[in-house]
């Protein structure tokens, strides 16, 4: 790790004002201070959120959950509110790491940093959620532009994340064996209108998959993606996974989504 | 007192530290004055140093020094050794490249040692760190065990980067079975190359003091005491007498810390080149380039069998990777630690082993848990089973009908096997899986859409490293006894000194409740010294499931004395014949009389033998005061432990994903001294083998970049990966040592590979290897359909 200053801040407008070109937010920490220690990253001054109030709290307002950026996935996955709400959404949170992790990684977090195996993402695109900013309203699909890459702008914050409740959904993850993040992820939601379909972890940032979303439109059950055959050539391939396996398991994920959604 | 220690559930004399995080281990040593220390490693595989500029680095803040070859030469400091000699078929020594503690003109991996900053804090030897400038001019790798003898030689002199072709066994005897064979059963296996993962990466302290001239190197070592003579001996660092090293708490090493590194050599010999503390702790990466890894073979195998199932012939021709350098105990462990074993359990009346060691642009590789046992029971154990089914024989039958049936048994390669009953561990593992209603299972898996398989293993170890005189004749540079002392303070407490090292085993209770046996003392007045060449006598440290066997034996022998000696005392004391003194349960007792001392009061007399009163001195004429007694012990033969573990798995086809849903084993260890303990070596044997199988992989790319050099991309097991394991024994005592017992600490991971392996591949109906991943088999299975499709 590199010498940096260090901000604790009590509001976003404060947090806001800190920010500069050689500036980082520290929320839950949990992919930041790693890439710091290891040098992968460094910044003149770390700005740390932890303790801006206003950013916490749940909150189930008509069709949408309403979940503030510093909410940790443990408190997502213990929510009797979420789950009742949106099962899939407290099933993903619990889903994510290991315990140290869900206890100190955020939503915004995790949203911000946008790994491309990171499972919230998905949540975003097939939830139809709304990325609530310091400054803006952003729809999550304009929001996740590219691996590691989000539209926020320099020092601008995210502050909530307002998902949208589906009739049923379901999140079903093909963890890689070594780091447990998405090898493929799967987000399944169903709703009055649509379905929407979401995979994380097999490109470069999270997408939504037209095939599957497709033939679940016509026919939601597990049987209608039989005969989805996936493209590989757009996929990702590592030691762990090839394209084709992966197109593979994006297939098996979605059955398994659609007969587990609820 | 009198219920025995020995053979009972003891809880572990070490777990109130270690679970309430006071375990000191070398990091959390602070040393007045200290410095930081941070090496420089190569990014490159293969490459020439054409030159280092550390001035830049050399002007930062806080930087005391650089030190590179250049200095190291200077100070005449000798490179790495590698201890155990082989000799070619063809009769010449193996090829060793220089080794040098810091690289002088070529690096040979990633990770490779180039220069070490030293400064006042971490934080500044790293910054400088990034001042270095070296020149490399980056060359070719060699990375694969396979290609290393088609590829330009990387080692000055070393041609097809070979550093021996070494043989063992009968060849002419063995064609002959094979020419006389009615079927012939021949594979192909890849051991895959394994990260140790040791808890505690590995650190190293030195501490030099100009007063009295002594050296002290705190550092992460399984065998600190040869460290100091190989330090001593070979790379000059300082006079053994004025050198003292101490491996504290020590995290795990799972053979990783046997040898020293060149980071211990460097950073003992900064200490004393800057006259201050130098203080380096490894990072997790650089743990993963830098310790030396393990496994790594190609191996070409065959079965000569008759029709009746009986084997009489085995060949098997192996390429074991060395990586950039020959490390301390490379050489031996594809040789003598991996050839005597290819037989496993069977009685085979003829084999012949060849193994070529290769250098490639890779990590050094030497022991890791098990140490060439592993790639050889992997070896037979396999071709066992794809033996029986091309036999058509049940696999369970046909390796029955091969066991070894009479002890002792001579094999026709090396070990002279004094005893074991392999039928009875493997009938009783047969039962404890239940494998008579193994298909009712796969047809309860299958109505679940899945497959499910099940696996055999049987394997023995020749353990209890070593009867000095046979390994010294086969090229060790050392012997392999081990010694004891046993202390008794005047108070009636006692220290026992052990030249072994205990870094997750156990030893301060295991060794603890022999000498409660044998003394009769309570547990918590026995202390186990260990760990430090000032305190107890020299000794070869812990690795090769020798520690009980050969370090407990020392320590048992080292009682005697003291019981012969106490009886000589108490004798006197009491006024009888020492021939009639009987000891038990901490007691000298003259029989059929109310006479007796405890042995607290014969160690208080023999530290104070003036203090008695009718009688002058307890101490006979003669006998000197002190109760302390030292033994050496040279086993007579290795132990030989053996057991039959079975595994059942499940795979999801559609994703590949395999599950071990069981996992049984039973293990003849001999006597047990802590079954506790013993069951705890298991579960951590079988989550390394069962890791090997099915996850962990040390993968280089195609230009010698460790690409899993994280647990983001080397899978660690986790305990969600693993069943509840059914663990059983059965007992059949070494008699090579008067404990009667084995050793245990590697049996786990040298069984369980070929378990699972056979169970994934019985399941999935097609050859799959090392490690068996989600993909793999998943694979696999396609590629099976697909040419059932071409072919309907």
């Amino acid at each position: 790790m590199k010498a940096f200053n260090f901000h604790e801040v009590k509001s976003v407008k404060e947090a806001t004002k800190l920010a500069s070109n050689k500036s980082t937010f520290l929320a839950g920490g949990m992919t930041l201070i790693p890439s710091m220690k290891m040098r992968l990253s460094s910044f003149s001054d770390v700005i740390d959120i932890k303790e801006i109030k206003e950013l916490y709290g749940i909150k189930v307002k008509g069709k949408s959950v309403i979940i503030g950026a510093n909410t940790k996935h443990a408190d997502v996955a213990a929510s009797k509110e979420v789950r009742k709400a949106v099962h899939s959404l407290a099933g993903l949170a619990e889903g994510i790491g290991d315990p140290q992790v869900r206890n100190c990684g955020t939503l915004g977090g995790s949203i911000s940093n946008n790994d491309p195996t990171a499972c919230y993402p998905s949540a975003c695109i097939a939830l139809d959620a709304t990325i609530h900013t310091s400054s803006r309203k952003v729809d999550a699909e304009n929001f996740f532009t590219g691996m590691f890459e989000t539209s926020l702008k320099k020092g601008e914050l995210v502050t909530a994340v307002e998902f949208q409740i589906p009739e049923k959904s379901c999140y079903i993850k093909f963890p890689n064996p070594a780091s447990r993040y998405a090898m493929v992820g799967v987000y399944i939601a169903k709703f009055k209108k649509e379905v929407r379909c979401a995979v994380t972890g097999a490109q470069s940032v999270v997408y939504r998959c037209k095939e599957i979303e497709k033939a679940l439109n016509n026919n939601f059950s597990e049987s209608a993606l039989d005969s989805v055959s996936l493209k590989s050539s757009n996929l990702n391939s590592d030691i762990h996974a090839s394209a084709e396996y992966r197109a593979s398991l994006i297939v098996s994920c979605a059955q398994k989504a659609v007969a587990g959604s609820k | 007192m009198a219920a025995s220690m020995i053979g009972s559930k003891v809880e572990r004399k070490e777990d109130k530290k270690f679970l309430t995080g006071k375990g000191r281990y070398t990091a959390d040593i602070t040393l007045a004055n200290q410095t930081f220390a941070y090496f420089i490693r190569s990014p490159h595989a293969r490459a020439k140093i054409k030159n280092i500029d550390t001035s830049k680095a050399k002007k930062a803040s806080g930087v005391i020094d650089v030190l590179t070859a250049k200095e190291l030469n200077e100070d005449k400091i000798g490179g790495l050794i590698a201890g155990w000699k082989i000799v070619s078929k063809d009769g010449t020594d193996m090829k060793i490249p220089p080794h040098p503690a810091l690289a002088s003109d070529s690096v040979n991996y990633v990770g490779d040692h180039v220069a070490l900053v030293v400064a006042e804090t971490l934080q500044q030897a790293r910054d400088a760190a990034e001042l270095v400038k070296v020149d490399y001019k980056v060359l070719k790798a060699v990375v694969n065990t396979g290609d290393a003898m088609n590829s330009e030689s990387i080692h000055d002199g070393i041609d097809k980067n070979l550093s021996f072709d070494w043989e063992l066994g009968d060849k002419a005897k063995t064609d002959e079975a094979f020419s006389s064979a009615d079927k012939i059963v021949k594979m192909t296996l890849t051991n895959n190359r394994l990260v140790p993962n040791a808890m505690e990466p590995r650190a190293s302290i030195g501490d030099f003091n100009p007063s009295s001239e002594e050296l002290t190197l705190y550092t992460t070592s399984q065998n600190p005491h040869l460290s100091r003579l190989v330090m001593s001996a070979f790379n000059a660092i300082h006079p053994e007498h004025k050198f003292r090293i101490v491996a504290p708490d020590v995290g795990g090493g799972f053979g990783s810390k046997i040898y020293p590194y060149a980071e211990d050599v460097v950073v003992a010999w900064a200490a004393k080149r800057l006259q201050r503390p130098v203080k380096w702790v490894c990072e997790r990466t650089d743990s993963f380039l830098s310790d030396c890894h393990g496994r790594d073979h190609i191996t070409n195998c065959e079965l000569a069998i008759k029709n009746d199932g009986t084997v009489t012939g085995l060949k098997v021709d192996t390429i074991a990777n060395l990586g950039g350098y020959a490390s301390l105990f490379a050489t031996v462990t594809p040789t003598y630690l991996y050839g005597p074993l290819v037989l496993g359990l069977y009685n085979i009346a003829s084999a012949y082993c060849n193994v070529k060691a290769v250098y490639t642009n890779t990590a050094p590789v030497d022991a890791y848990r098990g140490a060439g046992r592993p790639e050889a029971t992997y070896m037979i154990e396999r071709l066992m089973d794809k033996a029986a089914k091309e036999m058509g024989m049940d696999r369970a039958e046909f390796r029955k009908k091969n066991f070894i049936r009479q002890f002792p048994h001579q094999q026709c390669l090396v070990h002279n096997i004094d005893s074991g009953d392999y039928e009875a561990h493997f009938n009783k593992a047969l039962e404890l899986s239940d494998y008579s209603n193994f298909e009712k299972r796969k047809a309860e898996s299958a109505a679940k859409g899945k497959l499910r398989g099940i696996g055999f293993s049987t394997y023995i170890e020749a353990c209890g490293i070593a009867p000095s005189a046979a390994v010294m004749s086969l090229g060790a540079g050392v012997g392999l006894w081990e010694s004891a002392e046993i202390r008794f303070n005047a108070t009636g407490n006692i220290s026992v000194m052990t030249g072994t090292h205990s870094h997750g085993q156990s030893h301060d209770t295991t060794f603890a409740q022999i000498v409660a046996d044998k003394l009769g003392v309570p547990m918590e007045n026995i202390d186990l010294v260990h760990g430090d060449t000032d305190k107890g006598p020299f000794g070869m440290g812990t690795y090769g499931s020798r520690s009980l066997a050969v370090g407990g034996t020392a320590i048992a022998k080292a009682c005697d004395k003291i019981v012969e000696k106490g009886k000589k005392v108490a004798a006197h004391m009491l006024e009888a014949n020492p021939d009639e003194i009987e000891f038990k349960d901490g007691e000298f007792i003259v029989p059929n009389s109310n006479k007796k001392k405890t042995i607290g009061e014969i160690a208080f007399a023999c530290y104070l033998p003036g203090t008695y009163g009718e009688i002058k001195s307890p101490l006979p004429e003669g006998v000197e005061p002190g109760l302390k007694e030292t033994a050496f012990y040279d086993p007579v033969n290795f132990s030989f432990p053996a057991g039959s573990h079975v595994c059942e798995v499940e795979v999801d086809p559609t994703t590949g994903e395999t599950k071990v849903d069981t996992y049984t084993c039973v293990d003849d260890f001999g006597n047990l001294i802590n079954p506790m303990i013993v069951e705890g070596q298991i579960h951590g044997g079988l989550a390394q083998g069962i890791g090997q199988a099915l996850y962990e992989n040390a993968y280089y790319d195609e230009t010698g970049q460790l690409v899993t050099a994280s647990y983001m991309d080397y899978t660690m097991p986790r305990a969600d990966n693993f069943p509840e394991f059914r663990i059983d024994y059965t007992c059949t005592p070494a008699t090579s040592n008067p404990l009667g017992v084995k050793g245990c600490g590697e049996a786990g991971a040298i069984a369980s590979p070929p378990a699972v392996m056979n169970a994934v591949i019985d399941a999935i109906g097609t050859e799959v290897s090392m490690p068996a991943t989600s993909e793999k088999v998943w694979k696999a299975l396609k590629d099976k359909s697909d040419t059932k499709k071409k072919a309907a």
